[in-house]
């Protein structure tokens, strides 16, 4: 058989009916005119009776099975303009349907066309070209300025500008150096680097976003989900109707006029095009939204509750004061890192971190015991020392003098986390620790509250002090301090019960919250795969404002679906009357409902634009 | 029971959607069946006593559309 493309096929139709109108002249034979007009309804319908028996072979009654009774039911009647114009208006409608649709799906194809080709690897001292799936894990690839990193992995040589875009939707380059985790797909825009290869294909970060992004896009929204259920009855219904009317009244163009309009086309795709859409622009700015009923989530939420460490703040402590009370500050700080140096709690880290700058060699700790919610306890030089809170000192008998107690008020109310150090006897400083609020954290709440979330509360394992002074910083309506990780659920769980609440935090030790929550929202994605796992809605990178781009975006896809549904739903109301007021004969009926498709489609496509402004 | 995705060229109406739906659901020994519209895929879960990959192929091209892969 003659294989003749879609495109193709709806041009010749189009050739052929304009030829019949071109013949249908006063001293012209009709006949000749109404064979050219058969000709483009057979050249047009004979796909769609195709389909319409293959389907039928499995029983399933479908629009091409209507269309083709309509059809034929025209040329029986001697209506050959009518079923002419229902199935060239019915094939370039599906051709045009078919191109627009691609567009909605554009943006996941466009992150597909971001993964890299080739890596460069090290093998047998020589530099080799492969397919990044034939990297193993723990070789060396080599990365030059413009190509894509092919593998997420740590440098080991070199540093270099890397745009990060295909991950985050940044495309601002950031400065990457040996030690940094780089990642599949992220481009170098200068320098040179050599990776040492940990994730390959298919366990890469990139990889994953694309494939939590694919199956997000078929995640039926509920409105959808309503719409198909809809649908299953409309069609049913409206071919009883055209039977009984057709037994009624005995009128067949009407009878045959209702069954091309059975099928309520832009009522069915009006929700997953929004969706698809939505989601695809959401996944080019580094925001992934988990399905289409989470964007209707999103787009409901009235309360947002905020983790602080590494939420709101950086999460990376540091040393912002020290304060002798018995020695110089740069005794205590030497004391300080000298007790800390085993430590792997965050506070420890900043003061090592400043005692770097120390001079003189620290001393190693004969005996360090860890007390949980207090401190710490060492031996140094056969001295004990105590680091940590006031009830570390409390339950070891250290008085606090009031001098040390002001100071210590005084600190934390500015938000600073201090940390005593004291012998075994007396108070010798105090160290003050802070960790830096997020740029991006001090116009989020105003940003917010445009966006009609009504209350923002954070959540803390911090104490109360600390807790406030951020709070009211960033311009919080609530905190709640102080809280182990099940306080933080059931907290959660209280504020649900008022408003539907989302939890933010950054999915590594507030997962059983951000799975408590109506809905979940990691910040800073890229660098956890368990984040990006439970997390209903993943911001890639660790910046606040894609937060309200998130919420903004999905409140914009949520009014593109019910300006899709309520114009399909008018368009059916309109087609019905239309039909039953015989104002609407078989060619309009079919132009009304295709031209509603894709306008319902470019409505959709409007949202592949959106950006926050 | 085994589940496997089929690739298929690409879904253009929600219409066609629903028809391998309802097809393949005709199959015996089809314990699930999912039409992924948007990224045009078929994901079937079967037991392979009853039916199997060829009778699930066969049916989805009797229908009209080409499927490019399996996995």
């Amino acid at each position: 058989m003659l294989r003749i493309t879609k495109g193709q096929r709806v041009m010749i139709a189009g050739i052929l009916i304009a030829i019949s109108f071109a013949l249908k002249q006063p001293n012209f034979n009709p006949t000749v005119s109404d064979v050219f007009m058969i000709a483009a309804a057979v050249i047009a319908g004979y796909p769609i009776v195709l389909n319409a028996i293959r389907a039928l072979k499995f029983r399933y009654l479908g629009i091409e099975a209507l269309v083709t009774l309509a059809v034929t039911g025209a040329i029986i009647i001697g209506e050959y303009w009518e079923a002419a114009a229902v199935t060239f208006l019915f094939m370039f409608g599906s051709y045009l349907e078919a191109k627009t649709l691609e567009k909605t799906r554009s943006s996941l194809k466009a992150l597909l066309d971001l993964a890299p080709e080739t890596a460069k690897v090290l093998r047998d001292n020589g530099e080799i070209e492969v397919s990044p799936e034939e990297v193993t894990r723990g070789e060396i690839v080599i990365v030059r300025p413009g190509e894509k990193i092919p593998v997420d992995g740590t440098i080991s040589e070199g540093s270099a500008y890397v745009n990060q875009a295909s991950i985050t939707g940044e495309s601002l380059p950031i400065a990457k150096n040996i030690g940094d985790v780089v990642y599949l797909g992220t481009i170098i825009e200068s320098g040179y680097l050599k990776i040492t290869a940990e994730q390959i294909s298919e366990d890469t970060t990139f990889a994953r976003i694309l494939h939590l992004v694919e199956e997000a896009q078929d995640k039926k929204a509920k409105t959808q989900k309503f719409m198909e259920v809809f649908a299953k009855y409309y069609t049913p219904g409206i071919m009883i109707l055209a039977t009984v009317i057709f037994l009624v009244t005995k009128d067949i163009e009407l009878a045959l006029t209702l069954l091309v309009i059975a099928c309520p086309g832009a009522l069915v795709i009006s929700t997953p095009v929004s969706i698809v859409a939505g989601i695809g622009n959401g996944a080019k700015h580094g925001v992934i939204i988990k399905g289409g009923e989470v964007i209707e989530k999103l787009a409901a939420i009235k309360s947002l509750a905020f983790d602080k460490t590494g939420t709101l703040t950086v999460g990376r402590p540091t040393v912002t004061k020290l304060k002798g009370f018995a020695i110089t500050e740069e005794e205590l700080l030497y004391l300080a890192a000298s007790a800390e140096s085993y430590s792997e709690h965050p506070l420890a880290k900043a003061i090592l971190e400043a005692g770097k700058g120390l001079e003189e060699p620290l001393i190693t700790p004969q005996d360090s015991q860890f007390i949980i919610g207090q401190g710490l306890q060492v031996k140094l030089n056969d001295n004990i020392y105590y680091l940590g809170n006031r009830k570390l000192m409390t339950e070891n008998k250290i008085a606090i003098p009031t001098e040390v107690a002001d100071y210590l008020n005084l600190e934390e109310t500015a938000g600073q986390t201090t940390v005593i150090v004291a012998d075994a006897l007396n108070i010798l400083g105090v160290v003050s620790i802070a960790d830096e609020i997020r740029g991006d954290a001090l116009n989020l709440v105003q940003k917010l509250k445009r966006l009609g979330i009504k209350k923002t509360v954070m959540l803390t394992g911090d104490n109360k002090l600390v807790a406030s002074s951020i709070a009211k910083k960033v311009g919080l309506d609530d905190y709640f301090a102080e809280l182990l990780p099940q306080d933080k659920v059931a907290i959660l769980k209280k504020l649900q019960t008022e408003d539907k609440t989302a939890m933010v935090g950054d999915g590594v030790n507030d997962a059983p919250a951000l799975a408590t929550a109506d809905l979940g929202v990691a910040l800073g994605g890229i660098g956890s795969h368990v984040a990006m796992e439970t997390a209903d809605v993943v911001l890639m990178s660790a910046e606040l404002k894609k937060l309200t781009y998130a919420i903004n975006l999905s409140q914009a896809t949520i009014k593109n679906m019910k300006q899709n549904i309520y114009f399909a739903i008018l368009v059916v109301g309109v087609l019905l009357v239309g039909v039953i007021t015989k104002t609407v004969v078989l060619s309009s009926g079919m132009l009304i409902h295709e031209l509603s498709v894709i306008l319902v489609i470019l409505n959709a496509i409007r949202l592949l634009r959106f950006n926050e402004k | 029971m085994t589940t496997k995705t089929f690739q298929l060229e690409t879904l253009t109406c929600p219409s066609c959607a629903a028809k391998i739906e309802v097809a393949i659901k005709r199959l015996k020994g089809i314990n699930e069946i999912q039409v992924l519209f948007s990224s045009s895929r078929v994901k079937v879960t079967f037991d392979e006593a009853l039916t199997d990959v060829t009778e699930i192929v066969k049916t989805i091209e009797a229908l009209g559309f080409d499927v490019l892969s399996i996995k």
